[in-house]
């Protein structure tokens, strides 16, 4: 194929189409960076005020104008914290069910979705059909019989509810097949077919590498998911000291009386690391994302 | 390969083995894919029928489970407060969801353009507020709508504006929480569009140039029938989702602790709070499973008909 030809002509003609887009004029650019930049200031003033906030107590949070710089009252505030909630023991449950979930979702969702990319046997597309159409269930008509099946397998007050039933789920699976069937060429299983390499072998050492860039935005997306998981951890965690962060948190509003510098620097102490993680790890998720969309 | 020299009987022979090279492959394949099918009927398939089957008894978690028939639907359907749960919910999603996938859809054309700078800043920013938890956001933003001391009124009184009781009042409690829901998700919404404007074929853009095409003309005759899939898609996973909202308004109207969720006159009250408050604070289980087969079944008619108008259209 002329790849180089058409990439080289491609790209000339982009440059050309750059000078006649009609919405470049002087007045339509002001406008859509006015809206840009006005939308970015919606969704990142939140996270600033969230920072300014909890470094106040309540008494400076209710003036007018309410403060916009920070305070000198964080250790006040991450003092009471610590007397309000076990924070630390909630953030490593969130950590360690998160982390978990994570790292066995990318396992067995790569493995099925590799199942249903590259091999033909009977009964796929039917198998396939069924695990997409368990995608468009409603997950509140499971919420009450999930948790007396749970409660039957002496699971309440434990990991297991949070994490196991997710491991292979349909849109992990889903994710994966879609990325293995466009990134993976058949010749390069087919070469270590002939070396005779077992079919997990082939999956650990050939498809794994390739896929990389898929598994890092599930990765992301499963990890976020956990760490914000919020109905079902309320429903399943009983004891205090099992709780996970947004389970935690929950109960800091409802305490009457709780200092909202309080409040909010425990909302803080949610956001900060998964924030952070969302950051690092920007540039490749969103990659990741417009690669599972590519199909 | 040469097949063409071989004879019948070797043609054979090796279709044979072929065939046992395809069934040994595919025994791994069942192997990899089995744990979700195993999964799915302990804790998917099966909740979802044990729910069909508790919807006709009466039972309160403990004591054993009495037969009552169709009785928890015969109740449901004049019970007040369900139906005002269902309306919250539904004012939720034209309040909330479609406001958000529309500003979703505009961004997701702004920042495609190619003249863009700053692209990666802009879809990380408007992204951001989708990984802050539902309970955090809920705290964040309970300080934000204050009623005599949050940042809201008094950024509405520094242009004039009187502010409102946004979390006490019954009038502001849904716009209120509709605000919170378009903050946290529009830029989710942004990047699946994004992602599906980002997969068309540069090369029919160029095409339709070539051929004098208008940037309008382009844009509703390529753009958006290319595009289309991936709204109808995210729609109807919006609709999925909004009928089950629950998070944003379990924190900013009525606590976890609470005995009458909702806040003031239940005007933040979705259907999903009302039933996870009815099995497991009221223990009445056989109640609250009917409610869900009715949100259920609500939910896959409103996805119905959406998907049917759209298969409809005229302009495809």
């Amino acid at each position: 194929m002329a790849t180089t030809t058409q990439g080289g002509l491609s790209v000339k003609s982009k440059s050309r189409s750059n000078n006649r887009d009609r919405l470049a004029g002087p007045v339509g650019m002001f406008v859509l960076y006015a809206v840009l930049i006005g939308t970015a200031l919606i969704t990142s003033f939140p996270f600033y005020y969230t920072l300014v906030t909890s470094t106040h107590r309540t008494a400076a949070i209710l003036t007018l104008p309410p403060p916009l710089w920070f305070g000198n009252d964080l250790l006040t505030n991450y003092n009471d914290l610590l007397h309000a909630l076990p924070f630390w023991n909630s953030l490593f449950n969130s950590f360690a069910i998160s982390s978990i979930s994570t790292v066995l979702t990318l396992f067995f969702c790569s493995l099925a979705g590799y199942g249903f990319a590259k091999f033909r046997f009977p009964g796929r597309d039917g198998l396939f059909a069924f695990l997409l159409a368990t995608l468009m269930v409603p997950g509140v008509i499971g919420l009450i019989p999930s948790f007396i099946v749970m409660r039957n397998l002496g699971w309440i007050d434990t990991w297991n509810p949070l994490i196991i039933p997710g491991i292979a789920n349909a849109f992990g699976i889903f994710w994966m097949r879609q990325y293995i069937d466009a990134a993976v060429p058949a010749d390069m299983m087919d070469a270590a077919r002939i070396d005779g390499a077992h079919e997990f072998r082939i999956y650990w050492n050939i498809i794994v590498p390739v896929i990389i860039p898929a598994l890092a935005a599930l990765a992301i997306l499963t990890f976020m998911g956990k760490w914000n998981d919020f109905q079902f951890p309320l429903l399943i965690l009983k004891e205090e000291t099992k709780y996970t962060l947004p389970v935690a948190l929950s109960t800091l509003r409802s305490l009457r009386g709780t200092e909202i510098g309080v409040q909010i620097l425990g909302a803080a102490g949610a956001i900060i690391p998964i924030l952070t993680l969302f950051i690092l790890a920007s540039r490749q998720f969103m990659a990741g994302l417009t690669a599972g969309a590519v199909k | 390969m040469a097949t063409t020299t071989l004879t019948t009987g070797q043609r054979k022979a090796q279709d044979r083995r072929t065939a046992v090279k395809e069934a040994k492959r595919g025994a791994w394949a069942y192997a990899f894919i089995s744990p979700f099918y195993l999964l799915y009927a302990v804790f998917g398939l099966f909740p979802l029928l044990y729910g069909l089957w508790l919807s006709f008894h009466k039972w309160d978690g403990i004591s054993p489970m009495k037969w009552v028939g169709a009785a928890n639907y015969v109740k449901l359907f004049s019970d007040d407060i369900f139906w005002y749960a269902i309306y919250n919910t539904i004012w939720l999603f034209f309040g909330a969801t479609v406001p958000q996938l529309i500003i979703a859809l505009l961004l997701a054309f702004i920042i495609n353009s190619n003249f863009i700078r700053g692209k990666d800043f802009f879809r990380a920013a408007f992204f951001a507020p989708n990984v802050a938890s539902a309970v955090a956001v809920g705290l964040i933003f309970g300080a934000l709508f204050g009623e005599r001391y949050g940042m809201l009124n008094y950024a509405l009184s520094a242009v004039g504006i009187k502010g409102v009781d946004w979390l006490g009042s019954a009038a502001w409690l849904k716009p209120s929480i509709a605000m919170v829901t378009v903050w946290q998700w529009t830029g989710y919404s942004m990047i699946i569009f994004l992602a599906g404007l980002q997969s068309i074929n540069l090369e029919l853009y160029e095409a339709a140039k070539v051929d004098g095409a208008e940037t309008r003309d382009i844009f509703w005759s390529i753009t958006m029938p290319l595009l289309r899939p991936v709204i109808v898609f995210q729609v109807i996973l919006s609709i999925i989702g909004a009928m089950q909202n629950f998070d944003i308004p379990v924190i900013l109207a009525g606590g976890t602790q609470s005995s009458a969720p909702g806040g003031t006159d239940r005007a933040g009250l979705t259907t999903v709070m009302l039933i996870y408050w009815t099995a497991f604070k009221y223990t009445n289980f056989g109640y609250a499973a009917a409610m869900a087969f009715v949100l259920f079944i609500l939910i896959i008619a409103f996805s119905y008909l959406y998907n049917r108008s759209q298969g409809r259209n005229p302009t495809e």
